[in-house]
């Protein structure tokens, strides 16, 4: 909450540099950056990011919580601003300003089990979490990430999925829409492999990232389990000119997307997202 | 506007009136009023009392608004097109710009306009789209300081309505006609080109005691109340009760089709709605030079372009935008800010090119829907 000081101006940004760039898929980049008086985040939370000449977009923080300094951002490439921030590299400058957001309730999980699904590019915005969760695994029951991605091509964090796959103390499935003839692994929609998780439904924190209608899909699944419908987190996207309250593009019926959420819980979100095109 | 101890009312005529613009303008302040301009009643600075559009009324219906001589009012013609909103909340607003290129940019905050501005004229319905504005733009959890700046900076002397538009029906929005607050002063024009005047703030009623005025009569005071009901008997209804609810439920109704055929998605209704607030940012690129502006722009939930998200529009459809407008004005505005989100000024009804009533249509959406 900002102290009513009318010289405070929310909607300008501050001079962030990048200090990283890693290419994760054809169009997607992962950037590191650093902005001075950075406050830290948590899990869930999203930076309005502004290329100077182009324009700004809302991008969801992927990096771990527990890293003070470093801004981690994974942006995938499908119009003018998230084009020209992709084109980015170390030394470059863009604006900053955030992190906004209601984040996902992770530390609420602990003692719980904790079901991760994530579609497509739906893995960045859950990472914080998935590194939260795997800095301080005895905190939380039985841990389970189950990831869809269109084909094996598109598989993001394909090494850390590795990772965390060859533990022992967490559920990795992966699976693909599309399968090719060198792909061994699960072939089909995400909220499949829901059937052959390892939780207990009445104990259990879901958090769902991807597609409006896998998010869908996902928590009827979970639902359809046992999970109840306010231990399931979802993450929504709308168009966000401000987000911070103030332009009303992300309005979903009652809530504005950018200060009510991004992150909703299913009680919340079902009724709404029912109808169509609101 | 606090610590307001409501002082007796008095009364003056338009020498008083132009003592009053007077001392505003003596007090460093711009002042506002309704003058006429190209066929409509507009806002603008104002010398004296002989730029308001004395002896002017207004007619207004569906898709329909005329100013005819009638009468010797200062203040006969209720609302224009352009509610107070163009200039605490104007169409463009620059945001910042850069300075310098790569490494070397500098971002340059536009600074705050602290004008300071006095509005004579605001109804007691546009009073009340103001404070909601101000929930939005300066109660939220983030502020826009631009807004805020020009709101700090303002004296508000209202006036009552005494005769109301057709099209008018603030009674049921429990916004007017009379204006019970967010003023310094509130006017109420008697016959013969005299006003009975009240203070709400210590401002005001500082204000008022230089005036050329006498007490108010309780004949002064009753012809005031009855003109104030005579513009209440003229109104047209809209009834609200369980009104949030019933919309909310019925995002299926046939009624949203039906009107989504008739609607031209001009986007009209919500630039002169009084409590539309949304903008869009956009990049203007010197065409000599490195350095880019950001400006914020009025923007219409009636547009295409308003929900796009990577992958196509939430809302493509006519009757989705349609829903949303009116849903938000008098359903979710109540989740979102406490009230409804229509003061019942009008301007909606009579400045859509083909006549769609946010009245008739909430009173068809009532009906059960086959
Ligand atoms: C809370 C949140 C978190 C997000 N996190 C990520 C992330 O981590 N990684 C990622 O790659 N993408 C993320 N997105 C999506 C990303 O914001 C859009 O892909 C991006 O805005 C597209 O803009 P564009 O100019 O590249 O392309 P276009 O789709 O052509 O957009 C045109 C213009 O529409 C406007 N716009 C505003 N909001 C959106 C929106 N949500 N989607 C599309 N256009 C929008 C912008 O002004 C944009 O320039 C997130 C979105 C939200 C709402
Ligand atoms: S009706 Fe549309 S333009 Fe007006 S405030 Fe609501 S969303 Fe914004
Ligand atoms: S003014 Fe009328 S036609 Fe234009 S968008 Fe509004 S309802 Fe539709
Ligand atoms: S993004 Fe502007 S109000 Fe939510």
């Amino acid at each position: 909450m900002h102290a009513p000081d009318p010289h405070t101006d929310p909607m300008v940004p501050v001079i962030a540099r990048v200090t990283g760039r890693t290419r994760e898929l054809s169009d997607v980049v992962t950037f590191e950056m650093e902005v001075e008086g950075w406050p830290g985040f948590a899990p869930g939370q999203f930076n309005m990011l502004s290329v100077f000449g182009v324009g700004e977009i809302p991008i969801s923080i992927s990096g771990p919580v527990s890293d003070t300094t470093r801004i981690i951002h994974t942006i995938r490439d499908v119009g003018p601003v998230s084009h020209a921030l992709a084109a980015l590299s170390p030394g470059a400058v863009l604006g900053l300003r955030g992190p906004y957001g209601a984040p996902w309730p992770v530390q609420a999980a602990r003692g719980r089990d904790v079901v991760v699904i994530a579609g497509g590019l739906g893995l960045a915005p859950v990472r914080p979490i998935l590194y939260e969760l795997m800095e301080n695994r005895d905190a939380y029951g039985k841990v389970t990430l189950l990831y869809g991605a269109r084909s094996p091509a598109e598989i993001l964090f394909e090494k850390e999925l590795g990772d965390w796959r060859s533990r022992l103390d967490m559920g990795v499935e992966v699976t693909v829409d599309r399968a090719t003839n060198a792909w061994h692994g699960h072939v089909g929609v995400v909220t499949a492999l829901l059937r052959g998780a390892d939780f207990t439904p009445a104990n259990t924190t879901a958090f769902v990232c991807g597609p409006e209608i896998m998010m869908r899909f996902g928590a009827d699944g979970l639902t359809d389990l046992g999970v109840a419908a306010t231990d399931i987190h979802l993450s929504m996207e709308r168009n966000m000119q401000c987000g911070i309250g103030l332009c009303g593009h992300c309005q979903l019926g009652p809530v504005f997307v950018c200060k009510d959420g991004p992150v909703f819980d299913w009680a919340t979100m079902k009724p709404l997202m029912r109808i169509k095109e609101l | 506007m606090s610590g307001a101890v409501p002082a007796a009312p008095v009364v003056f005529d338009a020498q008083g009136l132009d003592a009053l613009i007077a001392a505003l303008a003596d007090a460093g302040r711009e002042v506002f009023g309704p003058v006429r301009r190209d066929g409509a009643v507009v806002y603008e600075e104002v010398a004296s009392s002989a730029d308001f559009p004395k002896g002017w009324i207004d007619e207004q219906s569906g898709g329909h608004y005329r100013l005819r001589q009638e009468g010797e009012a200062y203040f006969g013609a209720t609302l224009g097109p352009q509610g107070w909103k163009r200039i605490l909340h104007p169409p463009k607003q620059t945001l910042w710009r850069t300075e310098g290129t790569g490494e070397e940019t500098k971002i340059i905050r536009e600074p705050l306009d602290e004008t300071r501005r006095a509005f004579i004229g605001a109804r007691a319905c546009d009073l009340a789209a103001i404070a909601a504005q101000d929930r939005v733009l300066i109660e939220g959890p983030y502020r826009d300081p631009h807004y805020a700046a020009r709101r700090a900076n303002l004296f508000i002397v209202a006036v009552n309505c005494t005769r109301s538009a057709d099209t008018c029906f603030c009674t049921s929005m429990n916004t007017g006609p009379k204006a019970t607050k967010g003023y310094d002063i509130a006017l109420t024009e008697l016959d013969g080109g005299r006003f009975l005047a009240e203070a709400a703030s210590d401002e005001g009623l500082a204000l008022l005691a230089t005036l050329p005025t006498r007490p108010a009569t309780t004949d002064d005071e009753s012809a005031a109340e009855a003109g104030i009901d005579r513009a209440r008997d003229q109104q047209r209804r809209i009834d609200t009760e369980g009104l949030p609810a019933l919309l909310k439920e019925r995002p299926d109704h046939p009624r949203w089709s039906e009107v989504a055929q008739r609607c031209l998605n001009c986007a009209n209704c919500t630039m002169v709605c009084p409590t539309c607030f949304c903008t869009t940012v956009d990049e203007v690129t010197s065409l000599d030079g490195p350095e880019t502006e950001r400006v914020n722009s009025w923007a219409s939930c009636f547009t295409v372009d308003f929900s796009h998200v990577h992958g196509g529009a939430v809302r493509p459809g006519a009757k989705s935008r349609y829903r949303q407008w009116m849903t938000h004005k008098l359903a979710t505005w109540v989740d979102q800010f406490g009230e409804m989100g229509c003061v019942g000024c009008g301007r909606c009804i009579s400045w859509c090119p083909v006549g769609i009533d946010i009245t008739e249509e909430a009173a068809a959406l009532r009906k059960e829907g086959g």
